[in-house]
Order: structure tokens, then C-alpha cells, then sequence
């Protein structure tokens, strides 16, 4: 037999194959997740504890990054969407699975007005799940919002 | 999330039907950019260096070489860097502890892409290489020297050099022999008796050493690896020929070392640290005195005059940013040592930073029975694993070897 029909007919097979594997894969999928598992809500805007605040971060590194120390911009509103332009923000995180805190301590650095604060020093040195605190006092009284990120 | 549940349910397909296509083989799109970020083609040109303006400055990158090699440079006449980090051997010594004039109670870090850390030091007590290169010159069981000696040889031996890349040197004929305030006895008297004018062009000849020294150990980046070779053909979506093959042993270990061993916890990025310090539990070696760690760098680091915020650093405050954000908490970091590169790191026992483990397969131990530390907390969690699986990680770890086969 020449090899390329050797090829050919073992190409055919793992293409049947591959179809199958597929067709199983996508009843698989179906039976072990429906209903999806709980889930983290992993949401780059979030209300605070205590319903006091609004709270949205944004990042200019996209996804946000590993090993790198960037810049996050943190918005505070009330809830009806006033926002907070003279609170005072504290960042503090860490991974709850590895019981340690963020490599680095960051420093809100600058109020932007209409609610919006820079954060600096942000740093993550590991992948994985992250839950990032943010203090905030203001006016409306001291509260603190959670995000979880899965980087 | 979609995408990992996709993979859950092939990878449960994969147990039942022992598919061809899941062999070992096959990795998934998520070790693949595993895979990717630890590849030398992830790492980006060497950071710049604010408190040194002359850092990218070729000839003082020149002048650095030699000082780096000059055992002029030291109290005895014969000790240089390279007396520990000799070029031969990945700069570093291979010795349990590093010997200069006498033993020291660490062991000699390798210096390639040293350039790119944070931090220097197992401890983190420096903030730059230029002020890393001044800390070795003053220590009495390494150059065994004084500063003001230092600044005088320069002005001896290397005049011209100097003055065309840091300009005039400064008259030192009033400036005692030696005299620092690190020294003796006498040379510390010494150098409180100095002129405050004086001190500090004394100083600031010296901090120049470090800048040019910097300068030349920036040049030194982690050569590639088989395992590099391995990761671009990867990427690029072909399979790797020739000694960029990986075999199925070097295979199981570089997944099980991003995967269910949890190296990459720590080991991540291209050079394999997270330039971050960790208490993995390894106990003291005999006879040195307490070492704390990165919970005694901090404050070392912070008090340094030729940290990043200090007279003779060239950077804006604002540009200090390893300082600035540095995490303070000393408890947490009670024990914590600086993640080493993995780069390299099969060519160069022993391990750990006073020597303590002599080989791989030792090391590979100390992973898996999970020792608690002495004092702090250990991060560490043991991993069981199977013989095949200790040779398997050992077998991937010698693919980050330059000289690999
Ligand atoms: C006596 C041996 C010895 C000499 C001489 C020596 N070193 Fe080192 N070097 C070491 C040891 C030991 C360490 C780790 C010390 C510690 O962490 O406390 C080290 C660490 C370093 C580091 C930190 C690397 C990292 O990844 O954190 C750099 C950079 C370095 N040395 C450069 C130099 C330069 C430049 C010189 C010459 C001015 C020099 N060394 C002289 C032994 C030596
Ligand atoms: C919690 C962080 C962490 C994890 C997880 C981790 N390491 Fe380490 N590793 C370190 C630190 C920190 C050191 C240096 C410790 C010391 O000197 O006290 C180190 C040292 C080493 C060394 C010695 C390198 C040298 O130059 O001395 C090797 C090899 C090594 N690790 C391999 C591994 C492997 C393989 C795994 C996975 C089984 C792993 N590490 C998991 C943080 C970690």
C-alpha cells in the first residue's frame, strides 16, 4: 500500500473520531453542568458591604496583569449614582486559598474629582484567585467593597 | 469560565475513552499559555534603572566590566565580583556560602538577569544593582575595603575613565587612607573627623563604582534554553524539532511543574520568580547566626543612604516605585526569602540561600515533605509524588539549563 492511502484512510479514522470525541463532548458538557456550579462573581463593578457605595474599578492593562505593578482607577458613586468626590480609599487584598496578603501595599494617589481615585502600586505575583478589599469613608459613613479576580 | 468548564468535560472525556488525542501530546490552550508566559520571548527588555542615569550608558557599561574583574577593587588586593560570580559558572561559585576574604552566612547568587529583579538579595536589602555592587566592596568578609580607599584607587588607576563618563573627580588629598562609616574602629573615628564637603564626594565616587558596575551587569541576560525553544515552537503552533523536542519525561514534568505540583505559584514569568519573598520552610543551615530574612530586609532597605530615594540616586521620588509600595509588614515576612530564577538552576548546586540543599532531587524532597520553618509560616504544602513524577520535574528543570542537552 502506498503510505499516503495509509495517510488517508488514518486521517478518515481520526477524523471519525474527532467527530465523535465532539458529539460525546457536548453531551458531556451538558449532563456535568446543567445547572452551572456556583460560581465567583467576578465583576469589575460592585456594590459595598453595606449597600453604602457604588463601586467600579478600571485598568488600563488588559487583562489585568501578572508581575507587572500597574495603575487602577477606582469610582465611587452612591447608590442612586451620585458620585463620592471626598472619600478616603484604602486597598488591601490577597488570595484566600494561600492565606497571604498582595506583594505590595498601594496607595491611593490622587483624587481625579467626580468620584474617581488613582490607585498606584497595584501588583498580583501569582495566577489564580485574588480578592481585593477597598475601604472607603466618606461622608455616607465607612464601608468596604470586595472584588474577586481570577487571573 | 466557559472555557475551563469545555476543557473540564474533555479532560473527564479523556479519562473514559483514553483518546489518542489527549495523550501526552496534547496540551490544553491553558498550559499552552502557561507555557508561553514562562518563555524567554515573554520577557521584555531589561527595566530602566531611574537612580542611575548612567545605566544604559555603554562606557560606563564598559568601565564596569572591568572594576566587576578588578581585584584592585578590594582591602586585600585579591578579591574581585568575579571572585564569587565567576563568568565560567553562570556568575556564581557553586559553594554552599560564598567565600571572599572570609566565609559569608549566604550563598552566591548567579547574576544573569539580575538586571530585571525588583529587589537584590535573598533579602531584599538593596533596591538597585548599583546600590547592591557598594554593599559587597564595605563587607569585611568579602572586598574587605573602605570607601574612601575605593574612591582614591579610582583616582589612581582610573582617572581618565571616570572623568569622561562622571566628570571631574573630586580633590581627595585631604581624605584619610581609609575611612567609612561601615569600617573598623578607626575608620569610622576616621571618617567622622571628614569634612561633611568631603564625606560626600567620597560618597559620591563610590555610589559612581556601583552605577558603573550596574551598568555592565545589566548587559547580562539569561541566555536562552531548550526549554525556549520548546515554548516558541509551541506558540507558534508547530512541533518542536530537533533538540526543542521535549521527551515524554521532560513533558510530564514541565505540566506537572504548572500544574498540580503548584510551582508556578512562585516560579512564574519568564525568569521563573515572582520577585517576591516567600517562607518555603527551609531550615537554617548549622552554625550561622539567626537570619530573619526578608523580615530584617525591609528596614534595611529603607535606611540604605543609596536606596532609590536617596542624595546620590538620579530618580524622582515618584520614581522610586519598588519603596514606595513595599510591603512593611516584617511578621508576614518572618523567614521570607526572594524566589530565586529557575534559569540555569540544574548547572549550579547547591540550593537555597545558605547552601542548604545539595541537590535537585534533594530539593524536590523538601517540596514534598513540607517541612514546618523554624519560625514564620512555611507556604509551602507538601505534594505527593510518585518516583517517575520527582525525575520527571528534575528532567524538566535541566531543559532551563543554557548548557542543557
Ligand atoms: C564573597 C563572595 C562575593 C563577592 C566578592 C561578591 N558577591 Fe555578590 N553575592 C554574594 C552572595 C553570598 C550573595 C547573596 C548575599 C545575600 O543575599 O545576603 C550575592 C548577591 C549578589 C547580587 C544579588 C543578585 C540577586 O539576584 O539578588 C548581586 C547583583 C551581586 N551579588 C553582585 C555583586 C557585585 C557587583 C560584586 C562586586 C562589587 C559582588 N557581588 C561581590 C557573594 C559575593
Ligand atoms: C511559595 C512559593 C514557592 C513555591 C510554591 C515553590 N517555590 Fe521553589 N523556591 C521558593 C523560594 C522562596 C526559594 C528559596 C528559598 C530559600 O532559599 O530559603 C525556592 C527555591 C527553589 C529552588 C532552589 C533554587 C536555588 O537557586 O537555590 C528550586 C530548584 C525550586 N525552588 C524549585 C521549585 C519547584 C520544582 C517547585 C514546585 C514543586 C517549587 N519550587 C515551588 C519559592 C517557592
Amino acid at each position: 500500500m502506498p503510505p499516503q492511502r495509509v495517510n488517508g484512510t488514518r486521517r478518515f479514522m481520526l477524523a471519525g473520531l474527532g467527530l465523535l470525541a465532539a458529539a460525546i463532548a457536548i453531551y458531556a458538557a451538558y449532563r456535568l453542568f446543567t445547572p452551572p456550579a456556583p460560581e465567583i462573581d467576578i465583576a469589575y463593578n460592585t456594590v459595598s458591604r453595606d449597600g453604602l457605595y457604588q463601586v467600579m474599578f478600571e485598568t488600563d492593562a488588559q487583562p489585568v496583569p501578572v508581575n507587572e505593578t500597574h495603575e487602577w482607577v477606582v469610582t465611587v458613586t452612591t447608590p442612586d449614582g451620585a458620585p463620592v468626590t471626598d472619600a478616603s480609599i484604602a486597598v488591601d487584598g490577597g488570595m484566600p486559598a494561600h492565606g497571604h496578603g498582595l506583594p505590595t501595599e498601594p496607595q491611593a494617589a490622587e483624587n481625579l474629582g467626580e468620584g474617581r481615585y488613582r490607585v498606584e502600586g497595584m501588583r498580583f505575583n501569582m495566577g489564580g484567585h485574588w480578592e481585593i478589599r477597598i475601604g472607603i469613608s466618606a461622608d455616607p459613613g465607612l464601608d468596604e467593597a470586595v472584588f474577586n479576580l481570577d487571573l | 469560565m466557559k472555557t475551563a468548564r469545555r476543557h473540564a468535560a474533555i479532560g473527564a472525556l479523556c479519562g473514559l475513552l483514553a483518546l489518542s488525542a489527549c495523550d501526552s501530546g496534547a496540551l490544553s490552550e491553558d498550559e499552552r499559555a502557561k507555557i508561553a508566559s514562562l518563555s524567554i520571548d515573554a520577557l521584555g527588555p531589561v527595566p530602566p534603572s531611574p537612580g542611575n542615569r548612567f545605566a544604559d550608558d555603554p562606557r560606563a557599561a564598559d568601565f564596569g566590566r572591568r572594576l566587576f574583574f578588578d581585584e584592585g577593587l578590594s582591602g586585600t588586593g585579591t578579591v574581585s565580583c568575579a571572585t564569587c560570580h565567576n563568568p565560567d559558572r553562570q556568575f556564581q561559585d557553586g559553594l554552599p556560602r560564598g567565600v571572599g576574604v572570609a566565609e559569608t552566612d549566604r550563598r552566591t547568587m548567579p547574576l544573569a538577569g539580575a538586571a530585571w529583579n525588583i529587589w537584590q538579595f535573598w533579602d531584599g536589602r538593596r533596591d538597585s544593582l548599583w546600590a547592591q555592587a557598594l554593599t559587597p566592596l564595605e563587607d569585611q568578609r568579602e572586598h574587605a575595603g573602605n570607601r574612601t580607599a575605593y574612591a582614591r584607587y579610582i583616582a589612581e588607576a582610573y582617572a581618565g575613565t571616570y572623568e569622561e563618563i562622571f566628570g571631574p573627580l573630586p580633590d581627595l588629598s585631604q581624605a584619610p587612607e581609609n575611612a567609612s562609616p561601615l569600617g573598623t574602629e578607626t575608620e569610622r573615628a576616621d571618617w567622622s573627623a571628614m569634612a561633611p564637603e568631603q564625606r560626600e564626594a567620597v560618597n559620591r565616587v563610590f555610589a559612581d563604582i556601583g552605577k558603573a558596575i550596574a551598568a555592565f551587569e545589566r548587559t547580562l541576560a539569561p541566555p536562552e534554553t531548550r526549554f525556549d525553544r520548546f515554548a516558541r515552537a509551541m506558540a507558534a503552533g508547530q512541533q518542536p524539532a530537533g533538540n526543542a523536542a521535549f521527551s515524554d519525561l521532560e513533558l510530564e514534568g514541565l505540566r506537572l511543574f504548572i500544574g498540580k505540583a503548584n510551582c508556578l505559584e512562585c516560579h512564574n514569568g519568564p525568569r521563573l520568580t515572582d520577585d517576591h519573598f516567600h517562607n518555603t520552610g527551609v531550615p537554617p543551615a548549622e552554625g550561622l547566626p539567626e537570619d530573619l530574612g526578608r523580615a530584617t530586609g525591609i528596614a534595611t532597605v529603607q535606611s540604605d543612604p543609596f536606596n532609590c530615594l536617596g542624595r546620590h540616586s538620579d530618580a524622582t521620588p515618584e520614581a522610586c516605585e519598588a519603596l514606595r509600595f513595599m510591603k512593611r509588614d516584617a511578621t508576614a515576612m518572618e523567614r521570607a526569602y526572594k524566589t530565586p530564577s529557575l534559569r540555569g538552576v540544574a548547572g549550579r548546586p547547591p540550593y537555597m540561600h545558605a547552601g542548604q540543599i545539595a541537590s535537585l532531587e534533594a530539593v524536590i524532597d523538601h517540596y514534598s515533605s513540607a517541612p514546618d520553618a523554624v519560625s514564620g509560616q512555611s507556604e509551602i504544602r507538601g505534594v505527593v509524588f510518585t518516583d517517575r513524577g520527582r525525575q520527571a520535574l528534575i528532567a524538566f528543570l535541566k531543559t532551563l539549563d543554557p548548557s542543557g542537552p
